[in-house]
């Protein structure tokens, strides 16, 4: 397109064209192609320092002790993060168990049932995107109101798990939306034509197709959760835990809010614990992330 | 079929009972309440957080004015005797946005640009999802790298004077501004590929250079769609927590000064939280209080975004 064109052209030749080619690129144009470069590069080369900048501070502290210990505020050096790693794991088992079923439900929903002329339907859709952009701690102040306080659950494994299946449910709708609406519409009329009810068509034809497109948007849905901290901070995630959580009713503590904890000391061997205890989180969404694109590319299907 | 019979089956097709089921299903029908039960969720989220919001913070106006509130400039809630004007927090916030704003829209929109106009498939395929990783970085990384990295590098390159505080707006702003990029980037590249070929083929056939096609036919093209990307990026960097919590510090501060600590609305309801407010203390409604106002902030700033991008979405479908 444009100059380019002048490059590989027949008459690459000629003169009048090679003058034509000079005068495509003035510097001006060069200078805006270079602006637009560095932009792109700064966000790259953020994160190439920051992940260096980590794995460095975190190095002398990068051992098993980080997951086989307990946090230890007055020896760093035996401090590790094991219950906050339990207390990530129990928290981000429940917020699947409570997230995914209704997400899932209300997409199909919104793809299958609803008629978007309906103005509950459209409410609901706005609702559900305005919902996405929600401020975390406002999810935090609705736990700590309602849940933890309200309806008397207590500052609790239970809590904080309903408190983040809240806030990551409009992604896991979205994701799910998506996954839905790339099912052709000739496979539920083929379904439809051989006499299957509405649900047999949805539950035997769009969801099988639909299943991996869901897993992606899940998966990248709750590594948002496991990196959350702000609502925890509220509902008591920052209390000081020596002990693995044993149940729903538990109190527990997770990796973001460790970090946070650690960040907080003044003493500088905390400092690396933080860091340590930043790149075993980073692992952990690095696993996610990598099943979630696997995922997308091992199933992905073209109709 | 004669055009008679098409009259009469459409308005037989058209009357109750026409293909009528002679048994209904129920589980069908069951199903389908389940599924509206699942989307209601949703809609009681939304019902909740009002809920949580509005009785803790009535009755926090209840015993000051909301004037006093909404205009005064000292904010000590916990100390006696306590002042309740939050505006050095709407002050700290909107320095903390503003900064990040700075450095994620002209960033953001550049990388944009040069996604979806210039770079080939193979690059643009390699660098979306490292940009997309910047988003998936919890913030409370972004927060450490900013307090223990990015501060002490601040510090030791000011040319002259003192340089930044060691909790500062201007760090938490310029990182809180790089997680955002990928936001600005990703929507406006959304809007701009929108924009169809045929425009930028007409500019290009009228002998426009790529940058002319870029500024003066593409970028006025998407422009609802790249305002509606820098209106969401405004509500995360109000709504961002942790951030600011780490690197911006706990001072209450209605300064204009990059280089001081401040607190911003959302820094100061996560300090307020950490502490064991007994319910129904005047302490535990600020926090309420303080989340109602960022509530409805945050809201509008939604609404204006989810509309802008409906408008560019009819434009080009």
């Amino acid at each position: 397109m444009g100059t380019s064109v002048l490059d590989k052209g027949p008459e690459a030749g000629v003169p009048e064209v090679r003058r034509l080619k000079g005068r495509g690129t003035p510097l001006r144009e060069r200078l805006f192609q270079l602006s637009l470069w560095v932009s792109l590069s700064v966000g790259v080369v953020f994160l190439g320092c920051l992940l260096v900048y980590i794995v460095v501070e975190a190095w002398p502290r990068l051992d098993s002790r980080i997951w086989s210990n307990f946090p230890d505020i007055i020896d760093p050096s035996q401090a590790g993060a094991q219950s906050a790693i339990m207390g990530t794991i129990w928290v981000i088992g429940f917020t699947a168990l409570y997230c995914l079923p209704v997400g899932v439900l209300t997409a199909i929903y919104l793809e299958e049932y609803a008629d978007p002329e309906r103005w509950w339907n459209r409410a609901i859709e706005i609702n559900i995107q305005n919902l996405a952009a929600v401020p975390s701690i406002v999810y935090g102040i609705l736990g700590l109101g309602i849940i933890s306080r309200g309806l008397g659950f207590g500052q609790t494994v239970l809590t904080a798990s309903l408190t983040l299946s809240l806030l990551v449910l409009p992604t896991v709708i979205i994701a799910a939306r998506e996954a839905i609406r790339a099912v052709p519409p000739s496979i539920r009329e083929a379904s439809l034509a051989l006499g299957a009810t509405q649900w047999q068509t949805i539950w035997r034809q769009v969801l099988p197709a639909a299943v991996p497109g869901m897993a992606t948007g899940s998966i990248l849905a709750l590594s948002r959760a496991i990196g959350e901290a702000a609502p925890l901070l509220l509902l008591g995630g920052l209390t000081f835990i020596t002990f693995n959580p044993s149940g729903p009713d538990s109190a527990f503590t997770v990796l973001p809010i460790q970090i946070f904890n650690w960040i907080s000391q003044s003493r500088a061997e905390f400092t690396s614990l933080a860091a340590a205890a930043i790149v075993i989180l980073m692992v952990i969404l690095l696993v996610m992330n990598s099943l979630a694109i696997w995922l997308r590319n091992h199933y992905s299907r073209r109709w | 079929m004669t055009s008679a019979g098409i009259r009469r089956r459409r308005a037989v097709a058209g009357s109750p009972g026409f293909l009528k089921r002679s048994q209904p299903r129920y589980g069908e029908k069951a199903i389908k309440v389940l599924l509206v039960a699942a989307s209601l969720v949703s809609v009681l989220t939304t019902v909740g957080i009002v809920i949580a919001l509005i009785p803790p913070a009535a009755d926090f106006f209840g015993k000051v004015s909301f004037g006093d509130f909404i205009t005064g400039t000292d904010w000590s809630p916990l100390f006696k005797p306590p002042h309740f004007g939050v505006l050095p927090l709407v002050s700290g916030t909107l320095m903390v946005t503003l900064i990040a704003l700075l450095v994620a829209v002209p960033l953001g929109l550049g990388a944009a640009v040069y996604l979806s106009e210039y770079a080939r498939p193979r690059v643009r395929a390699f660098f979306k999802p490292i940009l997309e990783v910047l988003a998936g970085i919890p913030t409370v990384v972004y927060g450490f790298f900013a307090l223990q990295a990015v501060t002490p590098l601040l510090q030791d390159i000011w040319p002259g004077g003192e340089g930044p505080e060691v909790f500062n707006a201007l760090s938490a702003g310029f990182v809180m501004g790089i997680m955002i990029i990928p936001t600005i980037a990703s929507l406006s590249e959304d809007a701009m590929t929108a924009v169809p070929n045929d425009l930028r083929d007409g500019a290009f056939a009228l002998g426009s250079s790529r940058m002319q096609v870029a500024t003066r036919v593409v970028f006025p093209a998407a422009l609802s769609g790249i305002v509606a990307a820098i209106v969401l990026g405004v509500s995360r960097a109000i709504g961002e927590t942790m951030i600011v919590a780490i690197a911006a510090g706990g001072r209450p501060n209605l300064s204009f000064d990059p280089l001081e600590g401040m607190q911003t609305m959302t820094a100061f309801i996560a300090a307020a939280g950490i502490g064991d407010l007994p319910t129904g203390s005047i302490g535990y409604q600020t926090i309420f209080a303080v989340g109602a106002l960022l509530f409805v902030m945050t809201l509008v700033m939604n609404l204006v975004s989810i509309r802008l991008v409906r408008r560019f979405r009819e434009v080009y479908e």
